[in-house]
């Protein structure tokens, strides 16, 4: 089965995860900036951090028969030095004329502050001036019903913005609906633990449908599982769905999203 | 809806056993957490909250279950002193 790996932090990962998942089918991985798991220490870092996503991620992905593209951002985690987070913000306009740059992502919030607002806000007028799709990440556990509300809102006060270009990212059973009335695409994101079990994530689709909608298996360096999104392939077709509604989610979905940035390319 | 219909598929049998060994984990873990005197804890009073949930009628109990571990306010909070989530709303957002 080929399919599309719609969100995965694969600098964090071995080129063992990159053999499987081209073992598995993976086209295609689509890498958002992430936190690195602490708090970098001055735009500098950052720099080095998008150099390395738009320079030697791809070039390690192409030895495994794999296109990489890659999203810029500083993640809401960071929000907090508002500074700091100006500054790298700052970077991203000269990384958005990278050939595997998609956009702007994983911005969002994590723990609905006020300065994670503001920094998500500066994130979307970056957006709407360069034209760029959007990725959104929703905040984890108790923060994700409050934090997918905050983003909705701070989207829909942006008029340029089109909600077929942004991707609001681990959705779960509560919070799918709202993201979808508004015209949004979905993103299902599958974790041992938190987020979706892949028997929820096709819950999901059988409840709200295939339209605008992808799963993602968001391996980082914590416990996740690089082929959650082919295995949940497999427990599809296990619950009797065919090879057309598959290859519909996890292939023609993420490619229509990210086809529209005229750099995606298979 | 969009999609086609799966075709029929005995889903008690396919996923029967594992909700079976994922309700014992949360009995176990109940039965755990009361040997060691740790049943004041805001995080199991709501999975017991949570728990009757599962009676609800109707196809949305997972839907239910996340709504009640969720913090319910709509403003941002002034700062974040944490990165982390505990999986359940404290009472302070």
């Amino acid at each position: 089965m080929k399919y599309i790996e719609p969100h995965a932090h694969m600098v964090s990962r071995t080129t063992a995860d990159y053999e499987a998942m081209a073992l598995a089918g993976c086209q295609v991985i689509s890498e958002p900036a992430f936190w690195a798991g602490y708090d970098r220490s001055s735009e500098q870092g950052f720099h080095d951090y998008f150099s390395l996503l738009t320079g030697f991620e791809p070039q390690r992905a192409a030895k495994f028969g794999i296109k990489h593209f890659t999203w810029m951002c500083i993640n809401p985690k960071e929000s907090e030095d508002v500074g700091l987070a100006n500054a790298v913000i700052d970077l991203i306009p000269e990384f958005l004329k990278c050939d595997n740059v998609l956009g702007i992502g994983e911005i969002g919030l994590n723990k609905n502050s006020r300065n994670e607002l503001g920094v998500l806000e500066r994130h979307i007028a970056v957006a709407d001036e360069h034209d760029q799709l959007i990725l959104v990440h929703t905040p984890h556990l108790e923060d994700k019903l409050k934090g997918t509300k905050l983003i909705i809102d701070a989207l829909k006060n942006f008029p340029n913005i089109k909600p077929e270009r942004v991707i609001i990212d681990h959705v779960e059973e509560h919070t799918v609906a709202p993201v979808k009335d508004a015209g949004f695409w979905a993103g299902m994101t599958l974790y041992p633990e938190s987020k979706l079990t892949s028997r929820r994530a096709i819950d999901i689709l059988e409840k709200f449908g295939t339209d605008k909608i992808w799963m993602n298996c968001a391996c980082d360096w914590g416990v996740s599982e690089p082929l959650a999104t082919p295995k949940a392939a497999r427990m599809m077709a296990q619950r009797g769905h065919s090879e057309k509604m598959i290859e519909k989610v996890f292939f023609d979905n993420p490619r229509d999203f990210m086809a529209q940035s005229p750099k995606f390319e298979i | 809806m969009e999609n086609d219909s799966p075709s029929a598929v005995n889903l008690v049998d396919l996923d029967f056993m594992d909700a079976r060994a994922r309700l014992l984990d949360v009995a176990s873990f109940l039965d755990r957490v009361e040997r060691a005197g740790q049943m004041d804890d805001y995080r199991v009073d709501a999975l017991l909250k949570a728990i009757p949930l599962l009676q609800n009628a109707g196809p949305d109990r997972a839907a239910e279950i996340l709504l009640s571990l969720s913090d319910p306010s709509d403003e941002p909070i002034p700062e974040a002193h944490t990165k982390g989530a505990a999986g359940a709303f404290s009472g302070n957002s």
